[in-house]
């Protein structure tokens, strides 16, 4: 048992970190750090940057563009992108659907799609929930109808994350209705500028438009676009689910936002001294970073064992990564609006379509704040962790 | 980078689980209880013969020169099974003191007693006000020719009954709270002018307040320094911090396993109460802040082989800010969830919940060690 790093992973994080800060767009970086939006031109842009270095589809076999890095190596790519903090990948490509492509589809889709997911040629968007369809995802009803050398598709999805820059969509789309609730979906790829595709974007309650609907009304798509095989795409959707566990606990960016609040606690006073001063204070952010150093070393432990489980068997405690990692970033944003105190008020009207920079970087701790309630509820809630952690861990 | 044991760690691991589920059960342990000074002798004899009380003594002192892990591993094992043997003062106290500060001569007076069972210790630190802070001591050590005087009063002593010798913190010169001029003596505990009042605790071991009247005791009595032994005296609490931490995360394993155990057992309304979403979801948590307990377990654990002294603290604090978090968590729901049975002294489960009780207010409370986070910057 040992908690050091090995000389050359600490050789690996000296490369990486040297590599974001000469690489890293310094507008990009500062449009992160004060919790603003950026535009799409600013993510893809990053994104190339990042994929002609190599770097763009990390964890993927070798053959398809991936680093061939241990998990240690894939862990500190990691935690020095968010620490930087600089964008992720777009996760909806590089981590859902391309692996699913590459275990499940046949060579030419393969050849046609991972090279533009790399170099996000092709924007990828989730077609999972639906309005009627949530944490009980089975029970979604948008439908592919075999019609000649075409699927027909009807229905509507939902919270579908940045569709409105999305060149593609990947559906859970139910192909037998007479099948039992999880057989009978089928996994498709459909092109987003299909006749019949509508985005409609919903406002959040930050203010922001990070997720749409999508309607599809009599959606022509080729056959070729089925993945695998017809009626096993729930299978490809739990092994797309179960990708990438360790990334949800966000560490580095919670490590980030901390730093962000000792900053600022030291500039912002209160009762003629400055925040960070305040005993009460102090503890409450030291209570955090205790629980981000308890959920830092959980991480490190699952790292450490991955694939001695076996393929698909994570470690146990993986599931203790979501419910951490959400509520610590919850309670960072919450720290935010401790020190900013009165200011938290002031809403910045010009949104967040990137141009909003009329108003001092603190009208953005409030609706970050808001918008941060999500990481609870997204990625399965931590309600269906917990039925995950009783079924799969205590077998109740 | 590695969190695996290694094959002799998982041996070890195995003989004391294995010692421990043989001889240490519920029922035994109620009679071990009942024995002189709270626990068994032949046990602690046992121990001995399985090594595990030379375990982190040098070679060249007749020990198995294990490191912190082996410790780990060990507490942990004690704390699944309970164990009311004094583990805790006589190998890591004691012998942490003799290993990081003891002369050739102490070493070798005492190793051997504690290696092979003969001869048990304790911790005598305590002091009406003191608190958790190892500076505030009263108790005062007076030069008389080559020797000391030791006065003052220590309570809460655990082992104090049984213990053969004691190790007393006395302030040899300065205030009440001065940092300087802080020594650690043996004494052994039929000295004359050693007062013992020895009573249970609420966790059911055994402790003892310690009057100390006149009581002379030689030159070699002092282990290191004398008039600086404070930086001793926080090495070996620390350890002692790490090693109940792993002891809290072996009674909160436990306690979480019989409380799944329960759930599916007991019926109500015709079903298992495991069945029942809401406690489902309480057991969920149970299990959460034991994983995030163990990580900081093994973070402490791993932290003394940090080059930093400050560093090191900071993560045992920060370790132990955890534990006393989650013990009282999984303790508090380990009751409910098993309902009025867990408030019987019969079921096993009020005395995890009373041990996990009683170490988040030993050497330190949750509060106490998130100040001393605070203090040092945090740890981001």
């Amino acid at each position: 048992m040992d908690l050091a790093f090995s000389k050359e992973e600490i050789a690996f994080r000296e490369e990486v970190r040297a590599f974001f800060r000469d690489n890293v767009p310094p507008e990009t970086r500062r449009k992160l750090v004060e919790g603003r939006h950026l535009s799409k031109d600013e993510m893809v842009a990053w994104w190339r940057i990042l994929n002609k270095k190599g770097w763009g589809v990390t964890h993927w076999p070798k053959e398809y563009g991936g680093t061939g890095w241990s998990s240690v190596q894939h862990y500190i790519f990691n935690e020095e992108l968010q620490m930087y903090p600089a964008p992720a990948p777009l996760a909806f490509g590089v981590s859902m659907v391309g692996p699913v492509i590459y275990t499940f589809g046949n060579e030419q889709q393969k050849k046609h799609y991972l090279p533009r997911i790399a170099n996000v040629d092709d924007w990828w968007c989730q077609g999972f929930s639906e309005p009627g369809s949530g944490s009980d995802l089975a029970s979604l009803k948008t439908k592919a109808e075999r019609k000649g050398d075409k699927y027909v598709i009807n229905g509507q999805k939902t919270w579908t994350t940045l569709a409105q820059y999305a060149d593609m969509i990947f559906c859970l789309c139910r192909t037998d209705p007479a099948a039992k609730k999880q057989t009978g979906i089928s996994f498709i790829l459909v092109d987003m500028k299909s006749k019949g595709i509508t985005v409609r974007p919903i406002q959040t309650i930050d203010g922001g438009y990070e997720v749409n609907e999508v309607f599809l009304d009599d959606v022509e798509v080729p056959l070729e676009n089925l993945v695998g095989e017809e009626n096993k795409g729930w299978d490809y959707a739990k092994f797309l689910l179960g990708n990438e566990r360790t990334g949800i606990a966000r560490v580095g960016v919670s490590k980030e936002r901390i730093r962000r609040i000792k900053e600022l606690a030291s500039k912002v006073e209160s009762g003629g001294k400055p925040v960070i001063q305040d005993q009460g204070f102090r503890e409450k952010l030291a209570a955090v970073e205790i629980e981000l150093k308890a959920l830092e070393l959980t991480q490190l432990r699952v790292v450490a064992d991955e694939g001695k489980h076996g393929k698909g068997k994570p470690n146990p405690a993986s599931s203790v990564l979501k419910i951490k990692g959400s509520e610590i970033q919850q309670t960072t944003t919450e720290l935010l609006m401790e020190v900013i105190g009165p200011f938290a008020a002031p809403y910045d009207e010009h949104g967040d379509d990137g141009s909003n920079e009329a108003m001092d970087w603190t009208a953005q701790i409030a609706p970050s704040y808001f918008n941060n309630r999500k990481v609870s509820i997204y990625g399965g809630s931590n309600e269906i962790q917990r039925n995950i952690i009783t079924k799969a861990v205590l077998g109740l | 980078m590695d969190f695996d044991l290694s094959e002799e760690q998982r041996l070890l691991k195995e003989s004391v689980d294995g010692l421990l589920s043989d001889a240490y059960d519920f029922d035994a342990r109620k009679k071990y209880m009942a024995e002189k000074g709270g626990w068994s002798q032949a046990i602690w004899s046992k121990l001995a013969e399985q090594g595990l009380l030379g375990l982190p003594f040098a070679e060249a002192d007749g020990g198995f020169g294990a490191g912190a892990v082996e410790t780990m591993i060990v507490m942990e094992a004690l704390g699944k099974a309970l164990l009311l043997e004094p583990y805790l003062p006589t190998v890591v106290i004691a012998g942490g003191f003799l290993r990081h500060g003891g002369s050739a001569e102490q070493k070798a007076a005492h190793i051997p007693a504690i290696i092979d069972g003969s001869k048990s210790f304790a911790f005598a630190q305590l002091e009406k006000n003191s608190r958790y802070d190892l500076n505030d001591v009263v108790t005062s050590a007076k030069k008389k020719g080559a020797g000391w005087v030791l006065d003052g009063e220590k309570f809460v002593v655990i082992n104090g009954e049984n213990a053969d010798t004691l190790l007393v913190t006395a302030r040899t010169k300065g205030g009440q709270r001065d940092k300087n001029g802080i020594g650690v003596f043996l004494v052994p505990s039929n000295a004359k002018g050693v007062a013992r009042k020895s009573y249970p605790t609420q966790d059911g071991l055994h402790a003892a307040d310690i009057a100390f009247t006149g009581v002379e005791v030689g030159a070699d009595a002092a282990i290191g320094d004398p008039e600086n032994a404070l930086p001793l005296i926080e090495r070996v609490v620390d350890e002692a911090r790490t090693a109940m931490c792993a002891e809290a995360v072996g009674a909160m394993d436990e306690s979480l396993k019989t409380t799944v155990e329960y759930l599916k057992t007991r019926k109500q309304f015709g079903v298992p109460i495991g069945s029942f979403q809401t406690l489902q979801h309480r057991a969920a948590d149970m299990f959460v802040a034991v994983e995030q307990a163990r990580s900081m377990s093994m973070f402490a654990t791993m932290a003394s082989d940090f080059d930093d002294a400050r560093e090191r603290a900071t993560a045992v604090a920060a370790a132990k800010v955890q534990i006393g978090k989650s013990a009282k968590f999984v303790g508090q729901q380990a009751i409910q969830l098993h309902g009025g049975i867990g408030m019987t002294q019969e079921a096993k489960i009020g005395h995890y919940f009373k041990r996990l009780t009683i170490i988040e207010n030993t050497l330190g409370d949750t509060d106490y060690h998130l100040r001393r986070v605070t203090e040092s910057g945090g740890l981001v």
